[in-house]
């Protein structure tokens, strides 16, 4: 369905230091200097597949999206969406995508959402009787009655959300490129959008990519992530194998019926937090299962539970991993 | 972009148009005080008029002139490429180009639906003009008439397609505004909008003759208070829409490029 090979986006960007010398000097001479915001990047995506497109902060991840939908012409490599050459921006692709960013709005600022879905119905050719059945759907499940009729300037930001994720959905697009959907929203609004994004997934068979900055959308939707930085890829799998690769500790909450000393727990793992009668242990995960068993043998305990390390840990040390190679690397550069 | 595709949305552009325009009545009237122009120039060339005519302009004539051009530019303005530039350094062109319809198309429509709310003010200005000038100041040939219709047209489309050209090179600059201000200094000397033409020395007249200012404003006016023959006004038609033509090139051109040059800023 989506599919990326050696896809390079190089920008040429002005760079002049503070000042006002420096101001009047780049009157008359510019230096300009490359930036990589892609470089070289391949994958494939299967359709229906729902995938997470992650990296810190310009790592190259909006910049992608954008070459997918079509918005701008990569400086080398191809890109196919569906068989279709994003950059031609061909009737037929874009009626099969919607690219909807937490950042941009698409709904008509002094006009009630109901006007935006109604002039998308026409841009997008949606029948009749197909648009009111979705607008009615997407009504229901985000429970929008009381704001299609508001002036979109009136509306707080999750309920301009709700309604840009709707009529961006009225021409039921077959990828969905979501940039960080959830971002400023309160966490029960997180809840809701990501819970809407799944089912249209589910009900359309939708192939689905998001970046994000929340781990919770990622844990709750892309199975798959990308790991891009500085432009290339650093990882593409799944989310588990990504946090046992970075990660191989699981963490094992304790709970005890009475004190344990912390010389006790030493001997089982890293202990990352204890006190009187709870702790926290990071444990290999090779070692999770003969551990467990020893201490329930062992132990006065009253609850126990396995988890993975949170996910904003496990991205955390990807990316330091990843910056710590990159400047190695430069290092390197530099030598030779 | 297939033009069947575009056609058929039109009418719902338009409709939504008409709501924005709608939306806020004090901008609408910041915007209506802001072109009373040529109202004001009225008063100051029929002040000078009241002494002696200037050329064979005496004070009906400038009452006929000034209200003409308050309709024409009425009709006629546009203003994208304030819009263009914005979106295009803010990033928010993408929305536009992520819909199945050509964003100049949209453009185009959004300006146009401006329309009923400018005819709200020209109206009752063609018929003042009527009644003040009285119908003998107007041209009363039908085969004028059908030109003014293709030069207005004409007029609006020069307008629009320069707006767009300056709204493009947002693309090749940090800011293209400033060459908007530098097209409305010109405008405003070449166009007729601040006074007839044909008060120009005939050097001054034969330049305004090849650049496109007078086409905008000056020529339609021009035809609505009967300065030219049928045989003058298909002659300067012909020009009208060579400039047309011009700009459509340019337009064409300095978006293809352009758009391979979009950085999409902003999210």
């Amino acid at each position: 369905m989506i599919s990326a090979r050696q896809l390079r986006k190089h920008y040429q960007v002005h760079k002049r230091p503070p000042g006002l010398r420096a101001a009047l000097r780049s009157l008359f001479h510019r230096t300009y200097t490359t930036v990589k915001a892609v470089d070289g990047i391949s994958f494939e995506i299967s359709a229906g597949e729902r995938v997470g497109f992650l990296g810190p902060n310009g790592a190259g991840k909006t910049t992608t999206l954008k070459v997918l939908s079509g918005l701008l012409h990569p400086s080398s490599g191809e890109v196919q969406v569906d068989g279709h050459i994003p950059k031609k921006r061909e009737d037929a692709f874009l009626k099969k995508i919607m690219l909807v960013t937490g950042q941009k709005q698409q709904l008509l600022w002094d006009l009630p959402p109901a006007e935006t879905f109604e002039m998308n119905r026409a841009i997008y050719d949606v029948p009749i009787a197909q648009y009111r059945e979705t607008v009615s759907e997407l009504t229901e499940l985000l429970d929008l009655s009381d704001l299609l009729g508001k002036p979109t300037r009136q509306l707080s930001l999750g309920e301009r959300m709700k309604c840009e994720l709707a009529a961006a959905l009225i021409h039921r697009p077959k990828v969905l490129f979501l940039d960080e959907p959830t971002i400023g929203l309160d966490v029960s609004m997180q809840a809701v959008i990501r819970a809407f994004i799944k089912r249209y997934n589910e009900r359309f068979g939708a192939t689905l990519m998001l970046t994000s900055h929340y781990m919770d959308d990622v844990a709750a939707l892309t199975p798959r992530v990308i790991v891009i930085d500085k432009g290339q890829l650093s990882y593409d799998g799944g989310l588990d194998d990504l946090v046992r690769r970075v990660r191989p500790e699981k963490r094992v909450a304790l709970t005890f019926q009475s004190k344990v000393e912390r010389s006790t727990l030493e001997r089982l793992g890293k202990v990352v937090s204890v006190d009187s009668v709870a702790a926290v242990l990071q444990i290999h995960q090779d070692a999770v299962n003969s551990t467990v068993t020893w201490a329930l043998a062992n132990l006065p305990i009253k609850d126990l539970t396995v988890e993975n390390p949170p996910l904003e840990e496990v991205m955390s040390e990807l990316f330091s991993r990843s910056r710590a190679a990159h400047e190695q690397e430069a290092a390197q550069r530099g030598a030779a | 972009m297939s033009v069947r595709n575009t056609i058929r949305a039109l009418p719902a552009l338009f409709r939504v148009g008409v709501f924005e325009a709608v939306a806020y009545r004090a901008e609408f009237l910041v915007w209506v005080l802001s072109t009373t122009m040529p109202l004001i120039m009225l008063a100051l060339w029929s002040a000078v008029a009241s002494e002696a005519p200037v050329g064979r302009y005496g004070q009906p004539e400038f009452v006929a002139y000034f209200l003409a051009t308050f309709i024409v530019r009425q009709l006629t303005g546009a203003w994208v490429a304030y819009e263009m530039n914005f979106e295009i350094r803010q990033g928010a062109l993408a929305m536009r180009l992520l819909r199945p319809v050509h964003p100049l198309w949209t453009y185009a429509v959004e300006n146009l639906a401006a329309l009923p709310m400018r005819l709200v003010v020209a109206l009752p200005v063609a018929i003042a003009l009527l009644v003040f000038s009285g119908a003998s100041r107007l041209s009363h040939h039908p085969v004028i008439w059908l030109i003014w219709c293709a030069a207005m047209l004409g007029g609006w489309l020069i307008t629009f397609l320069a707006n767009l050209v300056i709204g493009c090179l947002a693309f090749y600059m940090e800011s293209s505004l400033k060459l908007m201000d530098v097209w409305l200094a010109i405008f405003f000397v070449f166009s007729g909008y601040l006074y007839p033409l044909e008060l120009f020395p005939p050097i001054l007249r034969a330049v305004a003759d090849w650049l496109p200012f007078r086409y905008q404003i000056g020529f339609p006016v021009e035809l609505m208070t009967g300065a030219h023959t049928p045989a003058q006004a298909l002659l300067m038609l012909l020009r009208q829409w060579l400039f047309v033509a011009l700009m459509l090139g340019i337009v064409t051109l300095v978006w293809r490029r352009g758009l391979k040059r979009f950085a999409a800023y902003g999210g």
